[in-house]
């Protein structure tokens, strides 16, 4: 069996490759957790205005807090609108109430952090009930990481499979394998299969690592089902992988399919949900409905932060198919440039 | 009836002519020469009979079978100017992989391998990866991987370039004794005293045959001592 074969060849060829390996498993990785401590850092301390709050409460938040203020409801509102104050913390009836300057995830996540300290070490004799939590600016009721991670996650599934089969593809170009490949019988179909699945096993390998190390390792939020997520990185990384090896047709060494990231990875980007997208002008919308990450990441953050499933995301995950076999058959179709039969 | 036919071929890159009218009959069993300068249009010529490009007009048959088929592609055996291999790869694992996809069965494909490898005295380094090897030794891994799947014709492009003197004698040696066992095989160079080794040849030169015959007929034919000599009266004559 011809797939077989090529199957089995780009395994061998990986195990002696190590570093290509490497690339497409730890540099995800790697620069995963560098967002992570650059958007997850925990030591910034918050300055709370606080009103009507029992004194051994407001001594454990002073222990916390960089800068505490007493200040009343409107003078509060005053305080966080010049953003003198991350947050604004009172009791009302018996339930605490924290309002959040909202625009900051990470003081945001800051405050919460202090609130459940303070909470916990100081013993009440009667559980506190939970706090209502308000936001003077924004409704994010979460960090930044947490909120971007699922793009993040798609995007580096994306772009490390992009440039590792982007550029195995068009070495089999330039190393003239592909030439003594289409001088036997094999038939161009087999080709691209051979590829699809031979890199297929090693993106199952990749996401399930990288989705690991975001959830169990980096503690991004996750509600949703992990294998169920698996499948969607999954299906992003043979769409990421069939668009390069289509693309590298049109690259005549590995510095041209450099060229593609500014062109088709950065975009993407941009444009596929770390930045909302609703208040820009409609062209880039209608310009992002055309790029298979703007589907990947939309259905990893309905499942993540959500908790959405399989049956939730079809729309989207059908799309993300439907670009991957488009660039499929015109893979097979470029590939008659090289050998007309 | 000859055993591979090239009928009024013409070609063109874009605006660029790159072959014009070519006409060849090769018979079976013999080493065919198609000698020429580079860029004379050896290699498009040589893709095509090996199905990878098809002409803009004329035809190419091989025993009476049009090309491209996928049936031909079995029967033929390409030895590109790159080496087509994988680097990363030990000798044995590249022909593994090529044997695979001509669909040699497992114990088969062992042994053709042992065999190919041994023809051309690269036994001993079967488990060795190709990164490791000379530019000799890897002109004839090449070479092995195109004689894997016993093909009744030989496509060599430039086989003996950046080979000395000595691999290159044994190389000739080589298809000699596969002529022996009835392969017919095309050879394309630039190299002169390469061509005297050949039953036939043809002189490529701007896309068009110049003259083709056995190197003493060509030589006869034009009074000279040497087929450079040939080589520079026709190409002179234009």
């Amino acid at each position: 069996m011809r797939i077989q074969a090529i199957v089995r060849r780009i395994v061998r060829q990986f195990k002696r490759d190590k570093r290509s390996l490497g690339l497409m498993i730890v540099a995800p990785l790697l620069v995963l957790t560098l967002i992570w401590l650059v958007l997850d850092g925990d030591d910034y301390e918050p300055k709370i205005a606080y009103d009507n709050l029992p004194n051994p409460f407001v001594d454990t938040i002073d222990d916390y807090a960089q800068e505490i203020v007493s200040a009343k409801p409107d003078e509060a509102n005053e305080l966080l609108k010049d953003g003198e104050v991350d947050a604004f913390i009172t009791i009302e009836e018996a339930t605490p109430i924290i309002l959040l300057e909202g625009s900051e995830p990470t003081s945001n996540s800051a405050v919460m952090r202090l609130f459940q300290e303070a909470v916990s070490s100081i013993d009440t004799g009667s559980p506190i009930p939970e706090p209502e939590v308000e936001f003077y600016y924004g409704l994010a009721d979460l960090g930044l990481f947490d909120r971007t991670g699922p793009v993040l996650i798609g995007f580096f599934v994306f772009f490390f499979v992009f440039i590792i089969g982007g550029i195995s593809f068009l070495r089999e170009r330039t190393q003239g394998t592909l030439e003594k490949l289409l001088s036997t019988p094999i038939k161009r179909w087999e080709l691209v299969s051979g590829y699809v699945i031979g890199f297929g096993i090693f993106t199952i390998i990749q996401s399930l690592i990288i989705v690991l190390y975001s959830i169990y390792v980096l503690d991004m939020f996750m509600v949703g089902n992990f294998w169920e997520l698996l499948l969607v990185t999954i299906l992003l990384a043979i769409t990421a992988l069939t668009l390069a090896t289509l693309l590298s047709s049109f690259a005549n060494n590995e510095f041209q399919i450099m060229q593609f990231i500014p062109i088709v990875i950065v975009p993407q980007v941009f444009f596929s949900g770390i930045f909302n997208l609703e208040t820009l002008d409609t062209w880039i919308q209608v310009l992002s409905q055309f790029m298979p990450l703007t589907y990947g990441a939309e259905a990893l953050q309905s499942m993540m932060i959500k908790g959405q499933g399989i049956q939730d995301v079809w729309f989207e995950l059908l799309i993300l198919f439907g670009f991957a076999l488009i660039f499929f058959i015109l893979n097979i179709r470029v590939l008659k440039k090289h050998r007309a039969l | 009836m000859a055993f591979v036919e090239v009928k009024g071929v013409s070609h063109a890159f874009g605006k660029e002519k790159v072959l014009e009218g070519i006409n060849l009959n090769i018979e079976e069993g013999k080493i065919f020469g198609l000698l020429g300068p580079s860029g004379a249009g050896k290699t498009t010529l040589v893709n095509m009979i090996v199905g990878i490009l098809d002409p803009n007009e004329g035809d190419i048959f091989i025993d009476s079978k049009r090309v491209p088929s996928f049936e031909l592609m079995n029967l033929t055996g390409y030895m590109a100017q790159s080496d087509a291999l994988y680097q990363e790869l030990s000798a044995r694992e590249n022909l593994e992989f090529m044997g695979s996809i001509y669909g040699l069965k497992k114990s088969e494909l062992q042994q053709r391998i042992k065999s190919v490898l041994q023809t051309v005295n690269l036994l001993d380094h079967l488990d060795k990866p190709v990164e490791q090897f000379s530019g000799g030794m890897k002109r004839r891994l090449s070479l092995a991987a195109s004689l894997l799947h016993q093909p009744k014709l030989l496509i060599l492009d430039e086989p003996t370039v950046g080979i000395d003197p000595v691999l290159r004698q044994e190389i000739w040696d080589e298809f000699r004794s596969l002529q022996q066992q009835g392969i017919t095989i095309i050879v394309t160079t630039h190299v002169m005293d390469e061509a005297n080794k050949c039953d036939e040849l043809a002189l490529l030169r701007d896309g068009e045959v110049m003259a083709q015959g056995s190197p003493h007929q060509l030589m006869d034919a034009y009074d000279v001592q040497s087929i450079e000599e040939v080589f520079l009266t026709v190409g002179g004559g234009k």
